[in-house]
């Protein structure tokens, strides 16, 4: 009798901590291991709330399947700034409040410490990250230094990777046919703007291989089949900084966005889910998470003292989207364009890929 | 007349019969009846419910059902008056209470792109929507009173719709209402649904011309060395998938390793590397590959059980071996053609994982398209074009058994 006692005590006590996990979805790769080490680890440490990190190509797409179906597996994920907001609007998201929110290491308030939009009905943001272009120094010492250069394949020879998708693709495209970065949404919105958008695409199309998981990337470049790829700049820096790969990144043309933690509607650990939010996004949340990969801080607080990457050395302000010497001709993408437009634009591009 | 049959205790011996058998099919029924819940609740259930989802999609009718009710009321046609502005601000402040506005606004936003920006705003701007209620929604957003926008929602305002089907043949609707074909920049499902076919047999031809000679072998080998030979077709059919599209991923890519050998050799100049991945070109190897099993299996299983004597028979009698082939083994061999290119094919036209990581721009097949809804959460739209696939597949195997016969399918 006494035994069985304790070995129910005993699956009681291993269910409550079962379920007491914060499961954190999120992309994976060198992001998702950023995100283990800067945010998973120190939260456990700190709590002793046990956490779990598993890997999608976009969380997304399982997220709205699971709270439709209404089974819930996951506490926290990392979403896109669009799909953030999209998911927000369609009550698949629980909202969080931005007072709820720690105040900044310095005191200011959350609401003023966060940059503009990083904070939304549903969601915080944990990063910002930009999707650059990059290429082989082995290939090009002189390499290419503008978007422009990336469609030219003349002075540039070689295959070219780009995301296989609408979105960052046209506006990149339309940046590099001169296109001022003010100008890109509105531009895109006119049925001109999306042709002229395609024929810069045309003109290196037989030349293109198309990616679509954010770790193929660095992955095509390193194997040299091709010379310059677009990527996720935090990838292209793990690459170059950690593994020593010969890469350079162009930040003319990036177009960079916040990255969101949520919290899907029915997550089975609510209250823990947005105690690992507040702890994540607080000042030393975001400084910890950017030592491990180059996405940047989206409070003001975690900017002030000098980032360092977890090697000790190496500097991380001028590997950030957000430096000033990186923003001179970036475009901040765009969630209300896509919300309204992807379905169209990506059933042209879609069209415009299978013609061969 | 003759006497009827009874048995001894004097009933009707038909009768009888029936009776007896009739227990026995009741206890035969019950063996079956755990197969028969299986397969209606893993299969004709969820199939049930995606048909109907291609169909059904209450997003905007469920709601706002004031206005939904205010399009059953007046004829299509009907301007929007006072009483229509007046349900629908009720319903925006409905959907901005229960954080609906998106899910309607994408609903209509798959007919009209930038819809859906125009509920999310309104919904956020739903305490200015006080009478007069046209003027208010005009100085939300001019939108409102175009007519293209009431087009929309009023064919939104029924769950059921044949919107999706109309998209996932590219059609639309037009300015008046009447179905239009999609720019011609934009048009590629019709397309897509046929290359998926014309790439399915080829693939099933190219299976057939190399499976069929490595099934002969199989069969007439002798037992020991055939068992090494089956192995050999069999390994591969064990391993995964992923790992077997990504070995070829090695073998093909530019600097892969036939590239490499080729240039090694001569054969090619290090410029003129050839693109065997990222194309058309790699998504049929590949599919090939991982489908010859398929192909192979069946052939094999025909071939083992035909009697040499035959084909022994006819040359002894004068037939060329060209004749014998032709008019004595091949006829032989067609129930294992006809399963394996079934299998082959069937199995071609629903491949998604393969075009996905080999096809690159040009190789992707019409699964492809499904996958992609899926991702961005337009469920309906993924339904109808699988349910395009299902009738396309269910048409082609009609077609088989009105030409070769059901019943001389031998799957093993």
């Amino acid at each position: 009798m006494k035994k069985t006692l304790i070995l129910s005590t005993a699956l009681v006590g291993f269910a409550a901590a079962a379920q007491a996990d914060v499961t954190v979805m999120s992309w994976g790769g060198s992001y998702g291991a950023a995100q283990t080490e800067g945010h998973l680890k120190p939260f456990t440490a700190a709590t002793g709330i046990p956490t779990m990190m598993v890997d999608s190509e976009n969380p997304a797409t399982p997220i709205k399947a699971m709270v439709e179906a209404g089974n819930v597996t996951v506490d926290v994920a990392s979403l896109e700034y669009a799909d953030a907001i999209r998911l927000c609007d369609e009550g698949v998201l629980e909202t969080i409040d931005v007072a709820s929110l720690p105040a900044g290491a310095d005191g200011t308030p959350a609401a003023e410490d966060f940059l503009p939009g990083a904070v939304t009905d549903c969601g915080v943001s944990t990063d910002i990250w930009a999707t650059v272009f990059a290429y082989d120094t082995t290939k090009f010492p002189e390499g290419p230094t503008t978007a422009a250069d990336f469609f030219d394949l003349e002075k540039f020879p070689g295959k070219r990777g780009l995301r296989k998708g609408a979105k960052a693709v046209l506006e990149f495209a339309l940046m590099a046919d001169g296109v001022a970065p003010a100008d890109v949404y509105a531009t895109l919105g006119t049925p001109e703007g999306i042709d002229r958008a395609f024929a810069k695409l045309d003109t290196i199309k037989s030349e293109v291989v198309w990616w679509e998981a954010g770790a193929q990337a660095p992955q095509i470049l390193a194997d040299g089949e091709v010379v310059m790829t677009t990527a996720y700049n935090g990838r292209i820096f793990s690459a170059q900084i950690a593994e020593g790969k010969p890469f350079q990144i162009v930040w003319d043309g990036q177009i960079y966005e916040n990255e969101m933690y949520v919290i899907p509607k029915g997550a089975p650990n609510k209250d823990q889910a947005l105690e690992f939010i507040k702890y994540a996004t607080s000042t030393e949340g975001l400084r910890q998470q950017a030592q491990w990969i180059s996405y940047g801080p989206a409070r003001k607080s975690a900017l002030i003292e000098p980032l360092i990457f977890n090697d000790g050395k190496t500097e991380m302000a001028t590997h950030l989207p957000t430096h000033p010497d990186n923003m001179k001709n970036s475009l901040e993408s765009n969630w209300e364009f896509w919300v309204d437009r992807d379905a169209e634009l990506n059933e042209r591009f879609n069209a415009w890929l299978a013609a061969g | 007349m003759a006497e009827l049959l009874t048995t001894a205790d004097g009933r009707p011996l038909a009768e009888a019969l029936a009776q007896a058998q009739s227990k026995a099919r009741r206890r035969a029924f019950l063996l079956v009846v755990p197969l028969l819940l299986f397969v209606l609740l893993s299969f004709v259930l969820p199939i049930g419910q995606m048909l109907h989802r291609s169909i059904y999609h209450d997003g905007f009718s469920a709601n706002a059902p004031a206005i939904a009710a205010w399009f059953d009321a007046n004829p299509a046609g009907t301007e929007p008056d006072e009483a229509a502005f007046a349900a629908l601000a009720e319903d925006f402040k409905a959907m901005q209470a229960n954080r609906t506005a998106g899910e309607a606004g994408t609903r209509v936003n798959y007919v009209l792109p930038e819809t859906r920006s125009l509920f999310t705003k309104t919904a956020r701007n739903a305490d200015e929507l006080v009478p007069p209620y046209r003027d208010a929604f005009l100085t939300v957003d001019a939108r409102w009173g175009e007519a293209d926008v009431w087009g929309a929602m009023r064919g939104a305002a029924s769950p059921y719709t044949t919107d999706f089907y109309m998209a996932a043949t590219d059609y639309e609707r037009g300015p008046d209402g009447n179905l239009v074909r999609v720019d011609e920049n934009r048009q590629i499902y019709v397309y897509l649904f046929i290359k998926t076919f014309l790439l399915s047999g080829l693939i099933t031809l190219i299976c057939l011309l190399i499976g069929f000679p490595v099934a002969h072998l199989l069969a007439t080998l002798p037992m020991a060395k055939a068992n090494l030979l089956m192995i050999l077709v069999l390994l591969p059919f064990w391993t995964s998938l992923l790992v077997r599209t990504t070995s070829w991923m090695a073998l093909l890519q530019g600097e892969g390793v036939v590239n490499d050998l080729l240039v090694w050799f001569g054969a090619l100049s290090e410029d003129g590397r050839l693109r065997m991945i990222n194309n058309q070109t790699g998504t049929i190897i590949v599919m090939t590959h991982i489908l010859l099993p398929f192909m192979i299996l069946p052939l094999y299983s025909v071939m083992r059980v035909i009697p040499p004597s035959y084909a022994r028979a006819a040359r002894s009698l004068g037939a060329t071996s060209w004749t014998t082939f032709r008019r004595i083994y091949l006829p032989q061999t067609l129930p294992g053609i006809g399963a394996g290119s079934l299998l082959v094919f069937i199995l071609a036209v629903g491949y998604y994982i393969t075009p996905a990581l080999v096809g690159g721009a040009d190789g992707q097949l019409f699964s492809n398209m499904i996958a992609f809804h899926m991702e961005n959460s337009n469920w309906s739209m993924a339904a109808a074009l699988s349910a395009m696939l299902l009738v396309g597949v269910l048409i082609l195997y009609w077609l088989y058994d009105r030409l070769v016969g059901i019943d001389r399918l031998k799957l093993g």
